[in-house]
């Protein structure tokens, strides 16, 4: 009896004291050194400055948009703010699942008080999304293959030239990215590349160019793949995003070099939850306005190799906080990376995603 | 019974009828067993069946277009779709009027992705159109929305529209099996499109094909584990369960590294001379890595369900076989093996249903020729947020095990199944 009752009293205070003490927000993010970043740059620092906050981490944001779309239809939203790339963040606006921002209101102002909406600038491309990074989807390739004959690949096309550079390769499976690279290197310029995808022999030129490698390449599903594949000298040439290639050549230490040419920009930022009740939805604009400033942007980037998305945190950007490099020439956005790149067409892809990968996936069975 | 007694009604002590009597007693039992499973029966209904019938709803329901544009599909009635012609000012007013209050209410972007998946380009031109509508106050409309854009002026945006405006649709299903209704009727769709036939074809021959890997090298193993001791076979189980209690993850992770071209087993083969440094086999990412990495996963739920069986089959038959002259394999052919075939037929029917519906492995070992159509279905519910055709891709797949089921109790007979 003496044992029941002292542990309901203790019940009672902690539920008491919990409920009094923290109140509890879940940031959903992808887990992995990407979180990591964000615990160190955003969260940690938070919770310092708001001891009442209790931030809560989950790793979800690659099932985001079903996760966001069913907890609405159920009418229960247990996510405060959720990390997703902007074609996601667009979906989930146009599904009516994510908050409206106004950026100049809910964001803070650069330190010279550039308002937000001109801090971001064009990174703003949905009505519902705060840009947080700039990522690239880009190639690394082994630096020790001997048939190579001391040739490095240093242009997007040598990626389909399977004569000077032999081996084989890794390529997402998805036509994104891929569709665009292969009619780069059929002759299009990069300005008609949408236009000519829209028509039916636009994408099957783009998958005639990818026919002549098709047979060499490893097709990956998740980020982590190509790393693995180029260690193990699986493939001699891949693609995945930037900051995986960093990890793999700065901190494992391997063989791997950077082929920047033709990257591919996206952008990775928060969404709040539509449908927040009013006291949960301002405890996370609170967060939002902290973790979207100059100083915490610039601060993520010493321990991941994604840009900035705000102009004014790019001069801020220092050393790597464990290695100590400079991190500003690991950027996908330094000048010297960014010599010729692709921004992702979110707009044209939010229409063709569809009717594409059914089509790329219909070639891929082949 | 009944007409027998029709003379003298037999009573209980208490002058009832003991018929009556007897009902009453047996009804009270039923109502006390009902109650005492109920919390099962309704946890079953509320978490197995329900989310079942949900799905297969799904995969034909379609109210968003009539939800979301009342007045314009019904404005639509009198048009023809086959009149090559763009209908008329009053669909575009009511479609204003319409769209008006799905701006408001931001349903009309969730309507373009809807019927995006029918037509690419409406995604972007409801959400164009949305941004539009709020200043189009006055008639004509018509031409204001051909100046939003100029989609709204083509014969096949509408033609979507009207096809896709009532409540139901065989829409999803039709595409499950690579068909669409095209103005000149149903038809296939164009081969650089079809691919769910393929998939659900190839999904039948993998899990097949793994269903009897699995019967191949298990049989054996369950075979040795009834016939030693108890006490060596319990050692060998534990081995038989332990990658079972293993994450699924890392023994595919573990696949990969023993698979693929530098990989240890393709090391081996090179250092013993078998193969040539530059003729290293490629047993990953395509159907062979499926096949390898899934017979190791569902191996535990063949031998399990032989191993019970073989253990129930007295040894004294096969004595009795080899007494009466029986060669050491006839003995094992004519009357060991019959009695092990329950145990063969609920190995085969658990492995072949957790095959056919398995996804993760196919998707990190499985290539491009070795995926399933599980694979498709978790893209288009996480990735494309085509639910419906989600829905109607799991519908085909429940059916197709269904009619497997029924055939197998055609064939085998369902009874002839046994645990144990």
């Amino acid at each position: 009896m003496k044992l029941k009752s002292t542990i309901l009293a203790g019940t009672a205070v902690a539920l008491l004291g919990s409920s009094a003490l923290a109140a509890d927000m879940t940031i959903v993010s992808w887990g992995g050194a990407y979180s990591a970043s964000q615990n160190n740059a955003y969260h940690k620092p938070y919770m310092e400055m708001n001891p009442d906050v209790n931030i809560i981490n989950d790793e979800s944001s690659a099932e985001a948009v079903a996760k966001l779309r069913a907890m609405n239809e159920a009418g229960n939203i247990t996510w405060d703010l959720v990390d997703v790339v902007a074609s996601d963040a667009i979906r989930l606006c146009d599904e009516g699942l994510a908050l409206e921002i106004n950026p100049d209101t809910d964001l803070a102002a650069a330190p010279d008080g550039t308002p937000a909406s001109e801090d971001f600038g064009d990174l703003l491309v949905s009505e519902c999304f705060i840009p947080q990074i700039v990522y690239s989807t880009t190639f690394g390739f082994r630096s020790d293959i001997a048939e190579w004959n001391g040739k490095e690949p240093d242009d997007i096309c040598d990626v389909f030239d399977l004569e000077t550079f032999p081996g084989k390769r890794s390529l997402e499976k998805r036509p994104i990215n891929n569709v665009e690279w292969a009619l780069l290197c059929d002759g299009v310029a990069k300005e008609d590349v949408y236009d000519v995808l829209e028509t039916e022999e636009g994408l099957d030129r783009a998958l005639a160019k990818l026919d002549t490698i098709k047979d060499q390449v490893v097709w990956w599903s998740a980020g982590a793949e190509t790393p693995q594949l180029l260690a193990d000298k699986e493939v001699v040439i891949g693609s995945t995003y930037n900051g995986r290639l960093f990890a793999l050549i700065e901190e494992q230490k391997q063989p791997v070099k950077m082929l920047w040419d033709a990257q591919v920009f996206d952008l990775d930022g928060w969404i709040v939850p539509a449908g927040l009740p009013d006291d949960r939805k301002a405890a996370v604009m609170e967060y939002v306005k902290f973790a979207t400033d100059t100083q915490r942007l610039a601060d993520q980037a010493k321990y991941i190799s994604y840009g900035p998305a705000r102009a004014s945190s790019a001069p801020l950007v220092g050393k790597h906080a464990d290695l100590g490099i400079d991190m500003a020439p690991h950027m996908p956005t330094d000048p010297n990376n960014a010599k010729n790149t692709f921004l992702y067409n979110y707009e044209w892809w939010a229409d063709y995603r569809d009717d594409l990968d059914a089509k790329f996936q219909a070639w891929l069975a082949k | 019974m009944s007409e027998t007694a029709t003379e003298q009604v037999l009573t209980t002590k208490d002058g009832r009828p003991l018929k009556a009597s007897l009902a009453r007693a047996l009804r009270r039992e039923k109502l006390r067993a009902l109650v005492l499973i109920a919390p099962l029966l309704i946890f079953v209904l509320l978490t197995f069946v329900a989310p079942i019938a949900d799905m297969l709803f799904r995969s034909v329901e379609n109210s968003i277009v009539e939800d979301t544009l009342p007045q314009t599909v019904n404005a639509l009635q009198d048009w023809d779709p086959s009149s090559g012609e763009v209908p008329g000012e009053p669909v575009f007013a009511a479609l204003a009027a319409d769209l008006q209050v799905a701006v408001d209410l931001k349903t009309h972007t969730r309507l373009g992705s809807r019927l995006n998946y029918e037509k690419t380009g409406i995604s972007s031109l409801f959400r164009k159109t949305g941004r539009r509508v709020k200043k189009m106050t006055e008639p004509p409309y018509k031409e204001q929305f051909l100046k939003a854009d100029k989609k709204w002026g083509q014969v096949d945006t509408w033609q979507t529209l009207k096809q896709f405006s009532p409540r139901y649709t065989d829409g999803y299903f039709l595409s499950s099996l690579d068909a669409e209704r095209t103005s000149e009727g149903l038809q296939m769709k164009p081969e650089d499109e079809q691919i769910y036939l393929l998939l659900f074809g190839r999904t039948m021959m993998l899990s097949i094909a793994i269903t009897v890997s699995c019967l191949l090298l298990g049989y054996p193993i369950a075979f040795l584990l009834a016939q030693l001791p108890l006490r060596t076979s319990n050692l060998l189980m534990i081995l038989v369960l332990l990658p079972f209690w293993t994450s699924l993850l890392v023994r595919t992770s573990a696949w990969k590294v023993l698979l693929q071209q530098q990989g240890v087993i393709n090391d081996f083969l090179v250092w013993i001379g078998l193969i040539s440094d530059a003729n290293r086999l490629v047993m990953i990412n395509n159907q062979t890595g499926t096949i390898i990495a899934m017979t190791h996963i569902l191996l535990p739920f063949m031998i399990l369900p032989l191993y019970s069986v073989m253990k129930t089959i007295s040894p004294t038959y096969v004595r009795a076989a080899k007494s009466l002259g029986a060669t050491d394999w006839t003995a094992f052919w004519r009357v060991y093996f019959p009695q092990s075939v329950p145990g063969i037929g609920a190995g085969a029917v658990l492995v072949f249903i957790l095959a056919i519906g398995y996804y993760i492995t196919p998707e990190l070992v499985g290539g491009t020729s070795g995926i399933f159509i599980s694979n498709r279905i978790a893209y288009h519910i996480s990735s494309s947020l085509n639910w419906g055709l989600a829905a109607a891709l799991g519908t085909l797949l429940l059916a197709a095990v269904m009619i497997l089921f029924i055939v197998y109790d055609k064939i085998v007979g369902i009874d002839n199944v046994k645990l144990g």
